[in-house]
């Protein structure tokens, strides 16, 4: 046994278990193989495996980041509130909306949604512009209520240092 | 120094490539909310939500009634189809309510299945890439797993917005796809359910919820490969993300689930191909391949078309004289795979007392032919028990009109239960088989 982990670096039942998930994969590939536009399919799967995590995840992580570099350029200003997370919610909700529906958003099969409704997606892009136009607006009014606050937090800490020395000199 | 302990030579240099600068470079990982816990709150949520996406998904072909001459649009399954039964015809929403699930929890998983692989990203860049044959292994399985879900998605997605660019068969590619993939996920499930039981018993969630941003710190350093050695100061805070990922899953469910859900709640599925209003009339509800695509020409309904009923022997009947017989009415669902359905009020013959009209009391199956030209569902095998169910109908009117030529006129099936595709529009003959099936 100890000389099994040290081989194979896992317990048997790890090797079991990847086997017999590798037997289900085998026997599904066997028949798919055989359909129609099958390496297509294949093309497409493989593409799901490196897609999200080589070509997506990239490109949000580098937009997060430029994003962080723009909200830490100017720390020292007044009303030190961070926005950054004011313009990371409306552009992730909006984002999963344009990623349930682009294809009417972006009109991609304008004939086979009218072959199959008999409608044209032409509302759908003013749709997901005003859900998304809500939503930084919601968030543009949250900062402004958030720093408005602050604002005022401030000027009363500052009048309650002001105030003994106002009583002196009367 | 024993020979068993000797250091084996590495496949790889030890610095990765890109140095301390490099995607590989556990340095370069810097989220401070990455770590075991949160990975684990998005895993045990698939590990619910998936068994439930295959499981409908299993039904949602088993609903199709496969294995019906002609029914089966994934004929090459092989044992994949193990576990097909005749499909049910009461009680009549449950296609509408399992489908539902299906395409709504599916398209809600969105985010959290992005969550979920954000989280654990580091793991993909770990250097050295493989320390043993488990660790190959499992990256192999991660394939299936990954690529999977992803293709999953990615394939319902399209396929519920009409856009077939994938140029496949869905039904191929979407069925065989989850095969492929529920054997990736059912390993990765029993290989890190341990470790995520752990994981979750390190924190409470009573507490991460009460944690602001200033009090926000990374999880102990372990060896899971996701906390990061050299974390960044936190800009938002543990609850903070996670509710920004179920703010995401609600926002497309609040947009989408109205198309199945229907009455007034389809206004609200801004987002949905099947959020859109017809209009008032007793006709105006969602249409499925309209009247002019499917080649139906008004020449061929009108005053001289019959429907043709084969049994022991051939009849057949004009809409008048259809018309004239008992009318039975019933609030019935079309329920679409694409996950919308829409319920409204039928009525017309019922479909057993037309097979008798044939001569065929008790068909094991009947064959509906659609004037329909080309597609997929111009044809339809009905089980027995789908002709035989009280509530099928040879629908006639809806809601107390005639049906319109989108909708099928002079006259289409509806079956209770059934996937919408067998509830055949333009119906011009219906063959009831006695024989064994």
């Amino acid at each position: 046994m100890a000389r099994f982990r040290r081989h194979y670096g896992a317990g048997p039942l790890h090797l079991l278990g990847l086997l017999a998930s590798f037997a289900l994969v085998g026997y599904a590939v066997s028949k798919v193989v055989q359909v129609p536009e099958a390496e297509r399919i294949g093309v497409w799967f493989v593409g799901g495996a490196i897609g999200h995590d080589l070509i997506l995840w990239p490109l949000y992580a580098l937009a997060d980041r430029g994003a962080l570099r723009v909200a830490r350029r100017n720390p020292d200003r007044l009303p030190a509130v961070p926005w950054i997370n004011y313009v990371r919610v409306p552009v992730v909700i909006s984002a999963v909306l344009l990623a349930v529906s682009f294809p009417l958003v972006l009109r991609l099969s304008p004939g086979t949604y009218n072959a199959a409704t008999g409608l044209t997606p032409a509302p759908y892009l003013g749709r997901w512009l005003l859900i998304s136009g809500i939503l930084f607006a919601a968030a543009g009014v949250a900062y402004a209520l958030r720093v408005g606050r602050e604002v005022r937090r401030r000027k009363m800490a500052l009048g309650r240092l002001v105030e003994p020395d106002d009583q002196l000199s009367a | 120094m024993s020979a068993a302990h000797k250091k084996r030579r590495s496949l790889f240099p030890a610095e990765p490539p890109g140095g301390e600068r490099g995607p590989f470079s556990p340095r370069r990982w810097r989220s401070p909310l990455r770590g075991p816990w949160l990975t684990s709150v998005f895993g045990s949520i698939l590990l619910v939500a998936i068994p439930v996406e295959f499981v409908t998904g299993l039904v949602s072909y088993a609903a199709y009634n496969p294995r019906l001459n002609g029914n089966d649009q994934t004929p090459n399954h092989g044992i994949l189809g193990f576990y097909l039964f005749n499909w049910v015809t009461s009680p009549s929403w449950i296609y509408r309510f399992s489908q539902g699930i299906h395409v709504m929890l599916g398209l809600a998983l969105v985010p959290i299945v992005a969550a979920k692989l954000w989280s654990v990203l580091p793991k993909l860049f770990a250097w050295p890439p493989l320390r043993s044959v488990a660790q190959l292994l499992e990256r192999v399985s991660l394939l299936a797993l990954v690529g999977g879900i992803v293709f999953e998605l990615a394939t319902g997605i399209l396929n519920i917005n009409y856009d077939y660019s994938f140029k496949f068969s869905f039904y191929d590619g979407h069925f065989f796809g989850a095969w492929i993939f529920i054997a990736g996920f059912s390993v990765h499930a029993a290989l890190k359910t341990p470790t995520m039981v752990r994981a979750l018993r390190s924190r409470r969630l009573r507490s991460e919820l009460a944690t602001s941003l200033a009090d926000t710190v990374p999880e102990p350093l372990d060896a899971s490969g996701l906390v990061a050695v050299n974390p960044a100061p936190p800009t938002v805070s543990r609850r903070g993300a996670l509710a920004l990922v179920g703010a995401s899953s609600l926002a497309v469910v609040v947009l989408t689930a109205g198309a199945t859900v229907g009455g007034v709640f389809r206004k609200t599925a801004l987002l949905s191909p099947r959020g859109r209003s017809y209009g008032n009339g007793p006709n105006d509800f969602q249409v499925n391949r309209t009247a002019q695509v499917a080649g139906i020409s008004p020449g061929e309904t009108g005053d001289s078309w019959r429907l043709e009923l084969v049994g022991s022997r051939t009849v057949s009947f004009s809409r008048e004289q259809l018309l004239a017989m008992q009318q039975v009415g019933d609030h019935l669902p079309i329920a679409c795979v694409e996950g919308w359905s829409t319920v409204q009020h039928w009525s017309g013959v019922p479909l057993r007392t037309l097979a008798g009209l044939a001569g065929s009391d008790h068909p094991k199956q009947a064959r509906v032919e659609s004037l329909e030209r080309g597609g997929a569902f111009a044809t339809a095998t009905l089980s027995g028990d789908q002709v035989a169910a009280s509530a099928s109908l040879l629908a006639l009117k809806v809601n107390g009109a005639d049906l319109s030529p989108d909708h099928g006129f002079p006259a289409r099936l509806v079956i209770p239960a059934a996937p919408g595709v067998h509830n055949t529009k333009w119906v011009r003959r219906i063959t009831f088989d006695e024989g064994t099936s």
